[in-house]
C-alpha cells in the first residue's frame, strides 16, 4: 500500500510545479478579463466554476466514499465495544483509547515506528546520496548499475519479504550457511528470532528494499542541477568534493526533503514486511502500529480497540506530516513564491 | 462574484453529499426487504478446496440435490479466506450474503454468533444426529442448546519421526508417556545430535498448545469450565500448568530460531522441519499428516510418522484420559430455509461420514464411520479420543478470539523468556474481565 502512495506522489511531484505555474499565470490574466467586465465575465466565471465542479465532483465523491467515510467509521467504531457482528450498541466512550494508550504492546509499537522513521532517514539519506552521486558520473555500466539498485524497490513487498525470510532462516538459510562456511555462526535463535536483533534485521531488509527509491529520486533531482553551474565551478578550479558540497547537495535540497517526507510516512505505516518476517514478534520486539491494529482487529475481533489504534495512528501520522510541512518542506515553497 | 462562488460551492457540496448518501444507501440497504425464502436453493461454504476432498463434497452436494431436488450452491474456499468472508458476511447482516450452511469452530466465536442471533438452534431439528454424536456436541452447546453438528473432532499430540527415534536409540515409544519418559526421548535425541522438537512460535498458537495441554493435565475438566464460566482463573492449577511449560522450555528441546518459525507454511516451518526429517517431533493436531504430506518433495504423507499423546505429569489433577483438541462442525444460519438443516443432517449421515473417513479428511464423529479411517497414523487417534475422557477445545477458540489472543501473546512471551506462569494467568484474567 505504501508503495502505491509513494509512486503516485513521485509521479505527481514534477507535474505539480508546471500546474502551479499555469495557475499563477491565469491569476495574473484574470483581472484583465474581468476588467472587460459585464455579464459575459460573470457568466464565464460561473461556467468555469461549474466546469471545475463537474470534473472534480466524481473524484470528491470517491474520496469521500473511500477516505472520509472509512475514517468516520473508524472513529465511530473506536467508541464502542464491538466483536464484528451485530449492531454497534455497547458504547464505551474513550475507554478503548485508554486501553490502547496504556498497552505496553502499543507504546512499544509506537517506539518501533519512530525508531524506523529516524533510522531510515539516518541510514538511507547518506547512503542514497553517496550512491546517487556515484551513479551520476559518466562511467561504464551506468544504466545497468542504476537498474540493479532500483530492482528491490520494484519487487513486490510480499515477494521480497518471503525471499528474505528464507534467506534468514536459522541454520538452513543462505545467510547462516555462508557464515558457517567461513567459520562464523549466526545468532542462536536466528536473525529474526532474537528479541535484540529482530528490529535491526528488519531495518536491514527495509534499507535494502527502499534504498533504490532514494537513489532514483536523488538521481532525478541531480538532472535538474544546471550544467552551467558545474562549468563555472570548474573554471574557478573547484575540486569534485567542493562541487558536490557547494552546488549539488544544496540544489538537491527540495528532492531530499520530499524524499524524507515519503520515507517518514512509509515508516509510520509499515506493515507488510514486518508481518511477513516476524508478525511483530518475537515477544513484540518488532511490532508496529499497523501490526497492532491488524492483530486486534482482524485476528481478535476487538474492532473497537483496533478502531482506536487506527485513529491514534492517523493522528500521529497527521501531526508528523504537518510538522514536517511546516518546519522543513516550507523552505521549498516560501522562497520560490517570494522570488516570483 | 462572491455569490456565484458561494452558490457554486453549495451546489458542489450538495451534490457531493447526495452522491455520498446514494452510495451509502446502496451499502446499507438490502437487508430488510429481501427474503431468503427461496427454499429450493441453499448455499454451503466449506474449506476442502483441493483435490479429493473438494470432489467428495461436490459429489455429496450433487447426491443431496438428486435426492431432494434442492440445489446446493457450493463455495470451496481456502480456510483463512473462508473465515474472513464469513466474518464479512456476518458483519453485513444480510441474509443473502450469509451462507445457509457453514463451518463453525465452536467456543467463543459460536457464543458471539448465538448472542447476535445469526445461527440457528438445531437441538430439536437434528435431535437424532445429535444423540449419535453427543460425545462431541458439548463444545457447540450454548445454554443447553446445540448450534452446530460436529463432523470431525481431532486431538492434539506429538507426531514423531520413527526413523529418527530409532536412530537415537529409543526402542520403545509409549503411546501415552509420562513427562519423565518424554524428557528421556529429548535427551537421547539431543545426544544423537538430532533436534528433538520443532514449534512454530511465530504464529503463537503452536506454542500455546503446550500450555493448553498442560492445563488439561493439571486442572480437572470442571475446573477449567467453571473458570471460564465465572471468569475467575485464580485456581493454582493454571500456575502449575505454566510451570510445566517453563520446565519444558528450560530443557531447550526446540529447533533453532523457533520464535521466528512459522507453523505450517513452507519447508522451514515447524511442520516442514518434521516432514523433511530435520526434527524428530512436533506437537500438532490431526491435520499434521496432511500438512506434512504437502511439504515433502513427493507430496506423499511421510510413512515414518508415528503418534503419541501429550505427556502426563506426576500428581496431575486432570484425568489422564482427557485430551485437548478441536473440531469442525456444520452450522445453519438463522435466515436459512429448512432444507439447509436437512443438508447439515445429510452431511452427518453414516454414508457421508464413512466416505469422509475413507478419504482421510478428518476424524469422523459418527460412530458408524470411525473404523473407516484409512490412514493408520490417523486411525491411531480414534481410540485415544474415544477413550472416555473429555476433549477440551483449543483454549484460544474456547475463550474466543479476544481473550484467546491475549493468552497466546502471553504464552509467546513465555517462550521468549519474557513472561512467567503468573503473567499468563493475569493476561487471561484481565482480557476476560474487559470483554
Amino acid at each position: 500500500m505504501a508503495d502505491d502512495v509513494t509512486t503516485s506522489d513521485v509521479a505527481a511531484s514534477p507535474a505539480t510545479s508546471p500546474v502551479q505555474g499555469a495557475a499563477g499565470r491565469t491569476s495574473q490574466v484574470r483581472p484583465a478579463a474581468s476588467a472587460r467586465g459585464g455579464r459575459r465575465g460573470m457568466n464565464s466565471q460561473l461556467r468555469k466554476r461549474l466546469e471545475i465542479f463537474f470534473f472534480v465532483a466524481p473524484a470528491l465523491a470517491l474520496f469521500g466514499l473511500f477516505v472520509i467515510v472509512p475514517i468516520a467509521t473508524a472513529v465511530q467504531m473506536s467508541l464502542f465495544r464491538w466483536k464484528g457482528i451485530g449492531p454497534l450498541v455497547d458504547f464505551v466512550g474513550l475507554q478503548n483509547y485508554v486501553s490502547v494508550l496504556t498497552s505496553d504492546v502499543f507504546t512499544g509499537a509506537v517506539v518501533h515506528n519512530l525508531v524506523i522513521v529516524f533510522l531510515s532517514i539516518l541510514i538511507q539519506l547518506p547512503l542514497g546520496l553517496a550512491i546517487a552521486l556515484l551513479l551520476n558520473r559518466r562511467m561504464w555500466g551506468q544504466s545497468a548499475l542504476r537498474t540493479i539498485i532500483f530492482v528491490p524497490y520494484v519487487l513486490a513487498e510480499v515477494v521480497a519479504g518471503v525471499i528474505w525470510l528464507q534467506l534468514l532462516q536459522p541454520q538452513y538459510g543462505v545467510i547462516d550457511a555462508i557464515l558457517g562456511a567461513v567459520g562464523l555462526e549466526g545468532p542462536d535463535q536466528g536473525w529474526l528470532g532474537d528479541t535484540d536483533l529482530a528490529l535491526g534485521t528488519v531495518m536491514v531488509v527495509l534499507t535494502w528494499k527502499y534504498l533504490g527509491l532514494a537513489v532514483i529520486l536523488f538521481l532525478a533531482g541531480l538532472q535538474g542541477v544546471p550544467e552551467e553551474l558545474y562549468e563555472a565551478a570548474q573554471l574557478d578550479g573547484a575540486t569534485w568534493w567542493q562541487v558536490q558540497r557547494k552546488i549539488t547537495i544544496p540544489l538537491l535540497g527540495p528532492t531530499l526533503r520530499t524524499w524524507g517526507f515519503l520515507s517518514m510516512i512509509g515508516s509510520l505505516q509499515l506493515f507488510d514486511m514486518v508481518w511477513i518476517l516476524t508478525r511483530g514478534g518475537p515477544a513484540n520486539a518488532t511490532s508496529t502500529m499497523a501490526t497492532f491494529l491488524v492483530n486486534e482487529g482482524t485476528q481478535r475481533s476487538n474492532f473497537g480497540i483496533a478502531g482506536a489504534a487506527s485513529v491514534v495512528l492517523f493522528v500521529i501520522a497527521l501531526f508528523m506530516a504537518v510538522l514536517y510541512q511546516q518546519l522543513i518542506l516550507r523552505r521549498d515553497t516560501r522562497p520560490e513564491t517570494g522570488r516570483k | 462574484m462572491t455569490r456565484t462562488k458561494r452558490s457554486a460551492a453549495v451546489i458542489a457540496l450538495g451534490s457531493a453529499v447526495a452522491l455520498l448518501a446514494a452510495a451509502c444507501a446502496g451499502q446499507g440497504g438490502g437487508g430488510g426487504g429481501s427474503t431468503d425464502a427461496d427454499a429450493d436453493t441453499i448455499t454451503w461454504w466449506h474449506n476442502s478446496n483441493t483435490g479429493e476432498g473438494k470432489e467428495y463434497y461436490d459429489q455429496l452436494a450433487a447426491d443431496f440435490e438428486a435426492e431432494t431436488g434442492v440445489t446446493v450452491e457450493v463455495s470451496a474456499m481456502q480456510h483463512e479466506d473462508m473465515l474472513t468472508k464469513l466474518q464479512a458476511a456476518f458483519q453485513s447482516g444480510n441474509d443473502e450474503q450469509i451462507p445457509d450452511v457453514y463451518m463453525s469452530r465452536g467456543g467463543g466465536e459460536l457464543q458471539t454468533e448465538v448472542e447476535t442471533g445469526v445461527v440457528r438452534d438445531l437441538t430439536e431439528d437434528a435431535a437424532d444426529e445429535i444423540s449419535k454424536i453427543s460425545a462431541f456436541t458439548g463444545q457447540y452447546t450454548v445454554d443447553e442448546k446445540v448450534y452446530a453438528l460436529p463432523y470431525s473432532m481431532g486431538i492434539v499430540g506429538f507426531w514423531y519421526n520413527q526413523d529418527l527415534f530409532a536412530e537415537a536409540g529409543i526402542d520403545e515409544v509409549s503411546p501415552s508417556p509420562t513427562i519423565e519418559e518424554f524428557y528421556g526421548y529429548v535427551e537421547k535425541l539431543d545426544a544423537a545430535g538430532i533436534t528433538p522438537i520443532s514449534v512454530g512460535a511465530k504464529d503463537l498458537w503452536p506454542a500455546a498448545h503446550y500450555w493448553y495441554y498442560s492445563v488439561v493435565r493439571e486442572c480437572p475438566f470442571e475446573t477449567v469450565e467453571s473458570a471460564i464460566e465465572n471468569k475467575d482463573y485464580s485456581d493454582p492449577c493454571f500456575i502449575k500448568a505454566g510451570e510445566n511449560v517453563e520446565d519444558i522450555i528450560a530443557k531447550d528441546p526446540f529447533n533453532k530460531g523457533f520464535l521466528a518459525t512459522g507453523a505450517q507454511e513452507g519447508p522451514t516451518s515447524a511442520s516442514g522441519l518434521l516432514a523433511t526429517e530435520k526434527v524428530a517431533m512436533e506437537l500438532a493436531g490431526h491435520w499434521e499428516p496432511g500438512v506434512a504430506g504437502g511439504l515433502t518433495e513427493d507430496e506423499q504423507v511421510p510413512d515414518f510418522l508415528g503418534w503419541f499423546a501429550f505427556p502426563t505429569f506426576e500428581g496431575q489433577a486432570g484425568d489422564p484420559a482427557d485430551q485437548m483438541g478441536g473440531g469442525d462442525a456444520w452450522s445453519v444460519s438463522a435466515g436459512a430455509p429448512d432444507a439447509a438443516v436437512d443438508f447439515a443432517k445429510f452431511l452427518l449421515s453414516d454414508e457421508a461420514q464413512q466416505g469422509f473417513a475413507e478419504r482421510d479428511m478428518g476424524l469422523p464423529t459418527n460412530p458408524a464411520a470411525t473404523d473407516h479411517v484409512a490412514d493408520e497414523a490417523l486411525a491411531q487417534l480414534i481410540p485415544v479420543r474415544d477413550g472416555g475422557g473429555n476433549t477440551q477445545l483449543y483454549l484460544d477458540t474456547r475463550l474466543g478470539q479476544s481473550v484467546g489472543g491475549a493468552m497466546n501473546d502471553a504464552i509467546g512471551l513465555m517462550f521468549a523468556g519474557e513472561a512467567g506462569p503468573q503473567d499468563i494467568v493475569d493476561a487471561i484474567q484481565s482480557a476476560a474481565e474487559s470483554e
